[in-house]
Formats: structure tokens, C-alpha cells, sequence
């Protein structure tokens, strides 16, 4: 019910949405719980277990009970706390874990059932038999408990993940966060104010009272508009702090778009933020605790706090004939604001002898509440007089206070362990616990508004000075300053009935008892016997209270029995926020080559190379299979020209008068003697003596090397280079550079290279004054250009490099050439095949677990010097006989396909692991040859040249003898290349 | 994480390549027996407290970084260019091969 001329939320503008199917109106401002209370709704849901009637609980975040689910097909969101969600025009709405409707569930059963589903209750009734659990009895119970559901669809939506930095974050905007942000604002420090709700101010939103002498929310908007006008403070209002990580990191939750009517496409749902703080102020308050006492879990049971929240911020009653039932002073003010705002307080139940009297309602003394009524709703409690009577109160709502908890989990999130108060009976953090952060206010345990505003003063000042900062001069409001007298009271004693702490796991105090009874005595165990605090909400409101049920099952007191951990997130984070921008494509970046355009033009299927996109094959009209295109682009490779992009290959420049010096220490081989104009096929060593990665190093100047690596290991080669002349060699004279970006490099390959290549150039090459293993400056199109004679297809072969803005216009140009010389461009498959034909190796075979003596290398390594991983390929185990060596295989029926992965093993031996001789790295197609070729790892395998293995592929079905061969299948000789 | 490169700042721990224990810093020299080889290459403590170890900005500066910090309370005390180590250079790398394992570092595998 709303109350006329109550409340600061805005009523000139009404919005319609829909809850369950219903029409509902309610103002700008609203969120779904204070919408509904108005119209009269107090029926939000049933509770996870025993399906029993649930409404709201709280106002915030911290909300067990009123879950909901929002918005329809792929976007619907289940377990919306209603206190949270804000109405927009249309929202649409509903309630959960119910069947057929909300207030006629079938599931209601599991209430009678209730004595048998205590907790383990799963654990004790379905163990046997066991396989049963799986197929049978999890669904079953999935079935019956839960909560709402995703939609099983994929999500369109929008989210958002962004970083933000700041001189001092401030979390939480009631007055201790408010003072602290506008004394660093005016200091001129960079302030990130984060607030949870979508207004700020906190309690002084929630209560009548004032500050500086006037209403305490117009205190706040005062400093809000300050805020506002400093250049050096965001306001991020929706924005819950999630998480406290190592070096002033947060995590952030900010609602971008879950409240618009009709939002852009483009407007994310949510934002995950990464704040990057010097210091921190934790501003973040308190929540209010329930007291556990027979049924206090229905539809109208609620903490003091919140009706009195939507009481003066939103202008709702709560309900119309109000009780209250406390521990403590502060719940009478609840009693003083629904009074003074008409609304009939029917009593005030406070477990004190000494409770105040603090109006003209009936207070009972020294009494408790021992029961409730009500099917649907609340109609009815009962209490227990000091005198032992027991007496019936109509009521529509109870508003209980059993004490504040201050909010202090971030504090907790790198293992901080927090301290108790006696005085609040609460946990309270201790200094330190998270570095940098500093906990204020309520958070800290200080309740009092004045009290809180001075601690948070005195919180900016310190961050302000350890920042260098000079604080500005800030006077501090008025404001109350009551000490809020409280004695400790969990849970009626003697009373009979279910008394729930969890409501959104149905965790009863008994439960917590026979977790006691049964041995988990520790507060982490019986956490997870009874999942007490392992919903959505975590308990935020039950921790506490379990805990020190737990603690008198035990007969231990609450500072021994502990608290659980605290662990980011702290409030429910969406995955699509977490993972924002990695859906689908946005998983990995994509790396295209300058020829990428072309490629695709000509139907090129893209295959994945690390992050770089390599076309496949180029197919030509009447090719219908990718065999087809390739076996064409390597005949035509052998027999005229082809052009292929091999700019993913790594490029490092490395520059210096020692640069030779350098690579002879990188090398197995020796660079320092090369002469400039040459190229030369190096191998690289990882320091355990393993094969890291090989590729040719041309010397372009006496002080200048450009070194290729495999497109696989380019980023391992560079920072491996960048660690060696780093750690070792730090007063050398060179340096290294990836240049792989920067430059275009294509192959040019088959017997009319060198005609192609002078129809380019803009004077000829001499054949003879450029010969195999040169490298040097060519002039085309009036620019220069690299070019190496060089080969990977066993072809006389150039490649030919340009900077990367002229790549895609000289690749067209080179196809062009190619197909009228009777050629092709060609792609990685027929690569692969001609790499395979010569018997050249990749990362097939260079896995990181073979040896330079393994791939048939062992002469590339230099006795003339020290280089990374000689003293390392010495080592005994990894030279002779019994490695497994690199050979060719010809299967004896030449059509059979080798599989990569077969094994191999001697003819007359069983196919067993025990018995295993080696296995299968490349395989292919040779249309060359007329024949399956593969390259594998065989024991000993350099000696069995021309003897049989029997290949078994038990994945593929294969089972026959190849021969044992060179690995170089054609060209042995290599004239071809060398023209 | 933060981690404070000598070059550029304060960075996200994303930004770096994390590679190990500054062992592999000192190098044996290529004449060094098996067993020199075997501890610099395998032998590991695995220290719950103060430790250095071995950063490369990769998506920064290129620059490797000797990281001194606190592996249970994540501190981290100091970051310096492991090119500028006193005595890198030449003292235990690719032209005298000296070893000088564990001499720089007393403060290995003590305790927080």
C-alpha cells in the first residue's frame, strides 16, 4: 500500500509492467519488490526445498527470498532479486519453482514431507544402489528443489568488460563513503565512487533522520551535486564492488542496461569493470540479521531495516497492521516512522527485560515470538509474554531485528580473517586485512551516522596523505549520534516449529543442530552438510546467525566456532559479463595475412595456424574435392610455378656488432662466418637440449641478421631470444626485433621461378650472381624488396619480401604471373605435401621431445662453441640406439593411407604398447610419386633403412607393413633446388 | 595482480609471461658436470614465503623482469631488469660460463 505524500521517489511518472502474467503500475525509482509490496503483492515465490510460500525479505542485494525470473526466450535471466531489479514500461516478470501457479503448487507436498528432508537427507536416503544416483535420483531431486531456470538458448545480448583507474575507490555512497569521496574529491585526488543501488545515499535514503540540519537524503543530493561538478570524481551508481584481488585490483558489477525499457542493441546488459585503486575505502554498511523463531519464513516476515526502507524511500507499507520483534534499540524506530506515518503499529516484541517504551504502541518486555499463520501470507503471530503466557497478535507483517552484521566480505577476499565485537555482537574487520583498503562506517562497525560520517572523514584523510595529497578543509554535519544498545539473541529457545536461517536454501536451525550431532562441528563442515549459505544470496543474512547456533550446539562461543570464508564474487556475476567480448569470434584474436582478401576471393578455405588464418587450397571449377585442388597445386609447383604467402612466418631483425656473436650462442650452428649476401638454415636448442624450433637467418649486412622461425613458434622464439641476450649477454652490442607485422613475404616456387621473377624485377637477376642461399636488395614497381633464394617445396625457389602495405597488390600481381606461366597459387595442404615429399620437418616432428641427433641434426651441432642446450643434448639417454629416430615410411601397397598417430611395430610382433617401435608425425598424398608417404619416429630408426614395420592404427582401423626409407623421399640429392 | 615493471609501470599481470624461478639465471658453464646441469635445469624449491622469479613484458616493453615477492601474503617487494642484475653481465652467461647457483639468493625458501 502506498502511502499519500510519504516517500522521495518521484511519483509524476507511472510505469506499467507485469508480474506473473498480472498488470502492475508502479513510479520511476522502483524496483520490482517495492512495486509489488505497493500493490499489494506478498507472495513472490516458493523456497527452494519445501516449495513453502516466500516473500520479500530485505531491500537489497542481500535478498534470500524474492527471487524472480525476468525478460523472455534466449534473455531470460532467472534469479533476479527483486529488491535489485528496477521497473521499466513492459517488464515482464515471474515467479519460480512452482507448478501450475504461485499460490496452487503442487510441490507443496515436500512441506509434509518436511521431517524426512533434513540435512544430508540425500546423502543418507539415495547412496544405494549407487549408479542409481546419476540417472535416477539427481534429476529427480533437480526436478523437485531449485530455482529458476536458464533458457538453454544462446544469448545475443550484449555485455561489456572495461578497466578503470583511480587514485582512491570509494565503496558503498551512505554518509561514511559520501564524506569520504567528497573530502578526497575537493583534495583534487581521482575518485571512483562505486554504489550498489541505483541512487546513492545508502541509509540516509532508508531513514528519517538529519544531517547538517537538514533531511538526510537532501543532504546527500547537496553533495551529490559537488560530486558531480569535481572533474577528478566518477559516480557509478549500479555498481556492485564483486571482488578485492592482489595490488588495489576490484572487480565490478555495473547494471548498464537491465533497467531500460527498450535499449539500444548496441547498450551492453551489464559491465564487468577491473578497478585498478591506490587506495580504498570500504563504505559499504550493514545488514540487518533475522532472529530464528518457529515459521518466521513467511510472505510478510521481513527485517526491521526494510520496512522501514520502503517506508520512507519508496513510500510503501509494508503491511497494515504492523508487529516488530527485536533485540535491540534501533528496531523501534521502525515502531516511531510507521507510526508517525500513519500506519498501525499492533506491537513491539523486544526479548529485553529492559526494552524501551518508546510510543503509545504495546511493547511487550522480555517476550519472544514462539510462532506464525497465515497460508499464503502472514495473518497472525504468536508471542511469549515475559510472564510465560502465550498471546495472539493479527498482523500482516512482522518486522524483525536480531542486529547488524556489517557488510565487510570484501575485507575477507585474500584470507583476512575478521575479529568479534561484543558490543555488536558482529564480526568487524581488522585493520590490513585486504592492502590499501580501509573499512568505514557501518562496515567497520561504527552505526552511528555521526560516528560514521567522522570515521569516514578520517579514512579519505589517510588515503589522502598516502597519496601526497593535501586534504581540504571539510566541516563535519550534524547528524545522530545514538549508540545503539543491543543484547545478543539468535534463536527462540523452547519453541516449537521449523525455525529457518537460510530461507533460500531451507536451512533451519535444526538442521544446524544435527549437522552438531553428527560430527560437523566445524563451521566449514557444517556449511556444507547443511547449505547453509550456499545459495545465490550466501547467506549474507544467515551467516551469522547459523553460526551461533551452531556455537551453542557445541557448547563453543562464536569467536572459537568462526566464520566461513568469504570468497569473490559478492553478489551473483553473470558469465556473459565475466566473458564479455569472447563469445564466438571474440574468443581469439584473428591474424590475417595482407593476401587474405585475394585468398578468399579465390574460395580459399581458411585453415587455423596459432591465430593466423592460412588459405588451404585455392579450388579450381571441376575440382570437387580439396585432394583434387591439392594434388593439382603440387604438380604444378614441381613441374611450373607457384606463389604462396608465407608472411606468418616469424621474422626477427636483429641488428648489432655482435650480432653474429649472438646467434652463434643461439644456434647449434655458426652464424658469425656467414657472409652477408647468405642464408642459412639454423637449429634452435631449448637450454634441456630439446629441438626448440629451426628456419633459415639470412645476413643482410655484416652488423645485420634477419632470422625466420616457424609461424607455431614465433612468439616462444622471440622471447627466448629477448631472455638469452637479457640474462646472458646483457653487455653485448645487438639487439632483436619482430618484424613479422612489418614485412610481406611470398614464395615463389617450381622450375620457372626464375622467369617469373624477371618478369617482375625491374632489372633481371643474374642466376649466376645470385645462387642458392643468397639474399639480397631487388628493385620492383620503382620500390626495393628482399629477396632469398631460398626453398621449402625442394623447387628452385625464391621468396620475396615487401613492406606489409604493398603485400596484397605484389600477391595478385605474383598469382597473375604464376597462371600465365601455366601455374598457381597454392596453399597449405599442397605445402604440406611437398615439405613431406623433401623430407623437411615442422612441428609435426619438432614437438618439444625430440633431439637434434632424433631429427637426423646431430652434425648442425658446433664443437667450436658454447650454444643454448649443448651441454644438455649430451646428457646420456638422449643420443643412440634406443631414441627413435626420423624416417620415411612407403606403405608396400602404395594406395594405403599412413594415419598420423599410427604405431609402428617389428611384422612379427603383436600390436601392443609393450611392444611399440615408434609412431607417425606427417602423412600424405604424393602425387609425385604415386604413393602414401609418412614421416615417423622409429627406434633405431636410421639403421632399418629398407626393412619392414607393420603400422597399426587402432583409431582408423588400419593394420599393414610400410617400408622404412630416408626421409628425403624426392630429390635426395636437392639439385632441383639448387638449379 | 600488479606488477611493477622497471620500464613501464605498474602493469596487469595479463600483460607478462610468467616463467619461473631465477635459477635459470645461473647458467652452468658448458664444461659443468651432469649433476650441475640436472639442479639447474629440473631441481625446484617450491618456497611458501619469499622468492624470486622470472617475468617477460611481453605485451609491453620485451622486457624480463627478476620479480622478488612474497608467495603467501602476494607482496611484492621488488622488480628489477634481469639486464641490469649487478655482475649479469658476462659473469655467469654465454663467454665465462661460471656458476654462481644460489650465491645471490639467501633469502630463498625462508619464510614469510
Amino acid at each position: 500500500m502506498r502511502i499519500a505524500g510519504k516517500g522521495i521517489i518521484d511519483r509524476g511518472q507511472t510505469v506499467g509492467f507485469r508480474f506473473d502474467g498480472r498488470d502492475y503500475t508502479g513510479f520511476d525509482g522502483d524496483t520490482l519488490a517495492s512495486a509489488l509490496l505497493a500493490g499489494g503483492v506478498r507472495l513472490f515465490g516458493r523456497s527452494f526445498k519445501y516449495h513453502r510460500p516466500r516473500g520479500v525479505v530485505t531491500a537489497g542485494s542481500e535478498e534470500p527470498s524474492a527471487l524472480v525470473t525476468v525478460g523472455q526466450g534466449a534473455a531470460q535471466v532467472p534469479n533476479v532479486r527483486a529488491t535489485v531489479q528496477e521497473i521499466y514500461a513492459n517488464l515482464e516478470a515471474r515467479s519460480q519453482n512452482r507448478w501450475p501457479s504461485l499460490s496452487l503448487d503442487v510441490m507443496e507436498v515436500n512441506d509434509l514431507l518436511a521431517p524426512f528432508f533434513s540435512a544430508g537427507f540425500y546423502y543418507k536416503t539415495f547412496m544405494w544402489p549407487r549408479s542409481f544416483w546419476e540417472k535416477l535420483y539427481e534429476p529427480m531431486i533437480r526436478r523437485a528443489a531449485g530455482l529458476g531456470a536458464l533458457s538453454g538458448k544462446s544469448n545475443e545480448e550484449v555485455y561489456e568488460k572495461a578497466w578503470a583507474f583511480c587514485d582512491l575507490l570509494v565503496v558503498g555512497s551512505g554518509p561514511a563513503g559520501l564524506i569520504a569521496a567528497l573530502a578526497a574529491g575537493r583534495a583534487g585526488a581521482s575518485v571512483i565512487l562505486a554504489e550498489e543501488d541505483q541512487a546513492m545515499g545508502g541509509r540516509l535514503l532508508a531513514e528519517c533522520e538529519e544531517v547538517g540540519g537538514k533531511p538526510g537524503h537532501l543532504w546527500v543530493a547537496d553533495v551529490l551535486a559537488e560530486l558531480k561538478g569535481l572533474p577528478n570524481v566518477r559516480l557509478m551508481t549500479r555498481t556492485t564492488i564483486t571482488g578485492a584481488y592482489d595490488g588495489g585490483t576490484y572487480g565490478a558489477l555495473e547494471r548498464v542496461g537491465l533497467h531500460v525499457a527498450r535499449p539500444p542493441k548496441d547498450l551492453p546488459r551489464e559491465c564487468f569493470w577491473r578497478i585498478v585503486a591506490k587506495r580504498a575505502i570500504l563504505a559499504s554498511g550493514a545488514q540487518e540479521r533475522q532472529i530464528a523463531f518457529p515459521m518466521n519464513d513467511r510472505p510478510g516476515v521481513m527485517t526491521a531495516g526494510a520496512v522501514r526502507a520502503y517506508l520512507n524511500r519508496w513510500g510503501v507499507a509494508a503491511g497494515q497492521s504492523v508487529t516488530i520483534f527485536a533485540n535491540n534499540d534501533d528496531a523501534h524506530r521502525t515502531a516511531r516512522d510507521l507510526a508517525a506515518a500513519g500506519v498501525k503499529v499492533a506491537a513491539v516484541i523486544d526479548v529485553r527485560e529492559d526494552a524501551p517504551v518508546a510510543g503509545d504502541w504495546k511493547t511487550y518486555a522480555g517476550a519472544q515470538v514462539v510462532g506464525t499463520s497465515g497460508r499464503l501470507a502472514l495473518r497472525e503471530i504468536t508471542i511469549r509474554t515475559a510472564a510465560g503466557a502465550e498471546e495472539k497478535i493479527a498482523t500482516d507483517c512482522l518486522a524483525v531485528s536480531g542486529g547488524w552484521n556489517p557488510t565487510l566480505h570484501l575485507t575477507c577476499h585474500l584470507n583476512g580473517r575478521p575479529t568479534w565485537r561484543d558490543d555488536i555482537a558482529a564480526f568487524v574487520p581488522v585493520p590490513g586485512m585486504v592492502p590499501g583498503l580501509e573499512a568505514v562506517g557501518a562496515a567497520n562497525g561504527t552505526m552511528s551516522t555521526a560516528a560514521a560520517l567522522a570515521e569516514g572523514l578520517a579514512g579519505a584523510g589517510a588515503a589522502l596523505q598516502s597519496l601526497g595529497l593535501k586534504g581540504a578543509k571539510l566541516d563535519l554535519p550534524q547528524a545522530e549520534n545514538g549508540g545503539a544498545r543491543l543484547q545478543a539473541y539468535w534463536q527462540v529457545p523452547d519453541a516449537k516449529g521449523r525455525a529457518w536461517l537460510d530461507l533460500a536454501n531451507d536451512v533451519t536451525t535444526k538442521d544446524v543442530r544435527l549437522a552438531a550431532q553428527e560430527g560437523f562441528r566445524s563451521v566449514e563442515h557444517m556449511k556444507r552438510y547443511t547449505t547453509q549459505g550456499m545459495a545465490p544470496d550466501q547467506g549474507k543474512n544467515s551467516n551469522v546467525a547459523a553460526l551461533a547456533v551452531l556455537a551453542d550446539a557445541t557448547g563453543r562461543g562464536i569467536p572459537e566456532t568462526g566464520l566461513t570464508t568469504f570468497r569473490p564474487p559478492y553478489v551473483p556475476v553473470s558469465i556473459a559479463a565475466l566473458g564479455a567480448g569472447g563469445q564466438g569470434m571474440g574468443f581469439a584474436p584473428q591474424r590475417f595475412t595482407t593476401s587474405h582478401k585475394a585468398a578468399c576471393e579465390r574460395g580459399a578455405p581458411m585453415i587455423e595456424a596459432g591465430l593466423w588464418y592460412r588459405p588451404s587450397y585455392f579450388p579450381r571449377p571441376g575440382e570437387a574435392t580439396w585432394r583434387q585442388s591439392c594434388d593439382r597445386e603440387v604438380a604444378l609447383v614441381r613441374n611450373r610455378v607457384g606463389i604462396c604467402d608465407v608472411s606468418t612466418l616469424g621474422k626477427i631483425d636483429i641488428q648489432g656488432p655482435d650480432a653474429g656473436r649472438f646467434l652463434d650462442f643461439l644456434y647449434t650452428n655458426t652464424f658469425s662466418t656467414l657472409q652477408p649476401g647468405r642464408v642459412r638454415y639454423g637449429l634452435m636448442l631449448r637450454e634441456d637440449g630439446l629441438v626448440m624450433d629451426d628456419g633459415t637467418t639470412a645476413r643482410l649486412a655484416s652488423d645485420h641478421y634477419l632470422m625466420t622461425t616457424t609461424t607455431a613458434a614465433a612468439g616462444q622464439v622471440m622471447r627466448h631470444l629477448d631472455f638469452v641476450q637479457q640474462a646472458f649477454c646483457p653487455d653485448w652490442k645487438v639487439r632483436a626485433v619482430s618484424v613479422t607485422e612489418q614485412w610481406a613475404q611470398f614464395a615463389i616456387a617450381g622450375p620457372l621461378a626464375h622467369e617469373l621473377l624477371n618478369s617482375l624485377l625491374d632489372a633481371p637477376l643474374d642466376d649466376k650472381a645470385f645462387p642458392f642461399l643468397s639474399c639480397g636488395s631487388v628493385r620492383l614497381g620503382g620500390g626495393e624488396a628482399r629477396l632469398f633464394r631460398i626453398s621449402f617445396s625442394g623447387e628452385l625457389g625464391y621468396e620475396i619480401a615487401v613492406p606489409a602495405r604493398y603485400g596484397e597488390a605484389l600477391y595478385r600481381d605474383l598469382v597473375a604471373r604464376a597462371e600465365s606461366f601455366g601455374g598457381c597459387a597454392y596453399g597449405m595442404e599442397a605445402l604440406n605435401v611437398l615439405r613431406i615429399e623433401k623430407g623437411f620437418i615442422t612441428h609435426a616432428e619438432i614437438h618439444g621431445r625430440v633431439t637434434a641427433f632424433d631429427v637426423g641434426l646431430q652434425g648442425m651441432m658446433s664443437q667450436k662453441k658454447d650454444f643454448i642446450g649443448k651441454a644438455a643434448s649430451q646428457r646420456p639417454g638422449l643420443l643412440g640406439e634406443a631414441r627413435e629416430q626420423l624416417v620415411g615410411l612407403k606403405p608396400l601397397a602404395p594406395e594405403k593411407p599412413i594415419g598420423a598417430g599410427a604405431h609402428l611395430f617389428d611384422p612379427g610382433a603383436a600390436p601392443i604398447r609393450q611392444n611399440d617401435q615408434g609412431y607417425v608425425t606427417s602423412v600424405c598424398w604424393s602425387p609425385t610419386l604415386s604413393t602414401h608417404l609418412g614421416l615417423a619416429f622409429l627406434r633405431n630408426g636410421r639403421a632399418r633403412l629398407g626393412q619392414s614395420v607393420r603400422l597399426v592404427d587402432h583409431m582408423r582401423g588400419t593394420d599393414f607393413l610400410c617400408e622404412v626409407t630416408n626421409p628425403v623421399f624426392f630429390d635426395p640429392e636437392g639439385g632441383r633446388a639448387r638449379g | 595482480m600488479r606488477i611493477p615493471c622497471p620500464l613501464c609501470g605498474p602493469r596487469d599481470r595479463r600483460e607478462f609471461y610468467y616463467y619461473g624461478s631465477d635459477d635459470y639465471l645461473n647458467r652452468p658453464g658448458e664444461d659443468a658436470p651432469p649433476e650441475a646441469w640436472d639442479d639447474h635445469l629440473h631441481l625446484r624449491d617450491n618456497p611458501a614465503g619469499l622468492t624470486r622469479d622470472l617475468w617477460y613484458h611481453e605485451q609491453g616493453c620485451a622486457a624480463w623482469i627478476e620479480l622478488h615477492r612474497n608467495t603467501v601474503t602476494h607482496e611484492i617487494l621488488s622488480a628489477r631488469l634481469v639486464a641490469e642484475r649487478a655482475g649479469a653481465a658476462g659473469a655467469n652467461g654465454a663467454s665465462t660460463g661460471t656458476s654462481r647457483k644460489k650465491a645471490a639468493a639467501p633469502a630463498k625458501g625462508t619464510k614469510a
